[in-house]
């Protein structure tokens, strides 16, 4: 079963908490992993690779350079999960 | 048909000595950022490193590599003429011709040691070290010195932000010989070319030939750019972590070593990061000792398992029988991972 975009940014809210130690309430849509959550370029490769298992998607690292929000990242799992 | 002799080897191999050797030069995070717009913090916070050793003129790659030889030699204690093979692994000794093992077995004092040079870049002590044990066994030497050694300084581009401040010189060195039981495990290695662009060299050096001088890079006084080691950082990261954790994984069944079995982890010290997440990723328990000379050594490529393993051992971090899981892995992209008895 396809996640609806609100399961996917609870699941990486979960994720940059686990991995970054950010407060889940604060990871919202139109935050910037680098610039507002704290989530430097290899905290963010980490992210990608959780985001990966737990919604059964491919995330390639040219792709990655293009998740500048938790927008970004949840309509790409949103439109590539399988 | 006639019948050849086999050569009798030892139904075992361990390694019996470790040495190290890190330059005299000591260069703190406030050095490299003379040349670049950066900040202590930032260095830290990606990389772990706070310092690095570069070595002086004197303190060539043979030069390092024979005090790290030596040092392992005596804390085996095994003679130098005792020595049937030395292999060394580097990609920063600036003679392709002959081979730095050459000179390196001379000097030594080895009674005319098979000698050789080998290219695997930070997976280059793994390969050495599954070569020396398989001449121990097989029998084409009795004792092998493996040395892996960089200067790295040499292949840095001192103007280049991301890559800077990562990279060290220096030498680490061990002895393998005979032994009744198991003391290298089977080795998982391996290497993924289709990758090789994302670790590489900026330049070849056939462009250096007079006439193709014009089209070199420069650096921001005009000069000619020396050939240095780029790398994708976010690629290599993921590779680094989480294919490396698979291929750990794969070291440790193949030796049948649990997790409460092992007792020292030495990954490659390429960036404290990948040593954090490789860590949290393999599952270690917390009693497993982590080794992270890469703080005050940098990266040495080649060298840094050996040194890190030196220094462990030095410090009573680790101590002689101990169990560890070494793993390198860099430019290639080549890998190699082994559970040892450590000397």
């Amino acid at each position: 079963m396809a996640a609806t975009q609100e399961e996917i940014v609870a699941g990486l809210a979960e994720i940059v908490n686990e991995i970054a130690g950010i407060p889940t309430e604060d990871v919202q849509l139109d935050k910037s992993f680098t610039d507002d959550l704290d989530v430097d370029s290899l905290s963010m490769v980490e992210v990608v690779v959780a985001a990966e298992e737990r919604f059964d998607v491919k995330i390639p690292d040219e792709d990655v350079k293009t998740l500048k929000t938790v927008g970004d990242a949840a309509d790409y799992i949103l439109k590539h999960q399988s | 048909m006639s019948k050849i002799k086999p050569s009798k080897g030892s139904p075992y191999a361990r390694i019996l000595g470790v040495g190290g050797y890190r330059p005299a030069r000591v260069v703190p995070n406030e050095v490299i950022l003379e040349t670049i717009d950066s900040s202590d913090e930032w260095i830290r916070s990606r990389s772990g490193i706070r310092t690095r050793h570069w070595a002086n003129d004197e303190e060539t790659v043979s030069a390092m590599s024979l005090e790290a030889a030596g040092k392992a030699l005596a804390a085996a204690g095994i003679a130098a003429e005792q020595v049937g093979a030395v292999v060394v692994s580097t990609v920063s000794h600036f003679e392709q011709t002959p081979a730095v093992a050459t000179e390196i077995a001379a000097k030594l004092g080895t009674d005319r040691a098979a000698a050789f040079d080998i290219s695997a870049g930070c997976a280059g002590f793994g390969y050495a070290l599954t070569l020396a044990k398989g001449m121990v066994v097989e029998g084409s030497a009795e004792y092998v010195v493996v040395i892996g050694v960089e200067r790295l300084s040499d292949l840095t581009d001192l103007e280049d932000r991301a890559t800077a401040f990562l990279f060290g010189d220096g030498a680490g060195a061990v002895v393998v010989g005979p032994s009744d039981e198991p003391g290298i495990g089977p080795t998982v290695w391996g290497s993924e070319g289709d990758k090789s662009d994302v670790i590489k060299q900026t330049v070849s050096w056939n462009r250096y030939r007079v006439g193709d001088l014009d089209e070199l890079p420069l650096d921001s006084a005009g000069r000619v750019k020396f050939p240095a080691i780029t790398q994708e950082g976010q690629t290599v990261f993921r590779w680094a972590v989480f294919e490396m954790a698979k291929v750990a994984q794969q070291a440790l069944d193949a030796a049948g070593i649990g997790p409460d079995e092992l007792d020292v982890f030495i990954p490659h010290q390429a960036n404290e990061r990948i040593i954090d997440s490789l860590f949290k990723t393999l599952k270690l328990p917390e009693t497993v000792t982590v080794a992270r000379d890469v703080r005050t050594t940098g990266n040495t490529s080649a060298a840094s398992i050996p040194l890190a393993m030196d220094r462990l051992m030095e410090t009573g971090e680790a101590k002689s029988g101990d169990t560890a899981l070494v793993i390198g892995f860099g430019a290639g992209l080549a890998y190699a991972a082994t559970v040892v008895t450590l000397p």
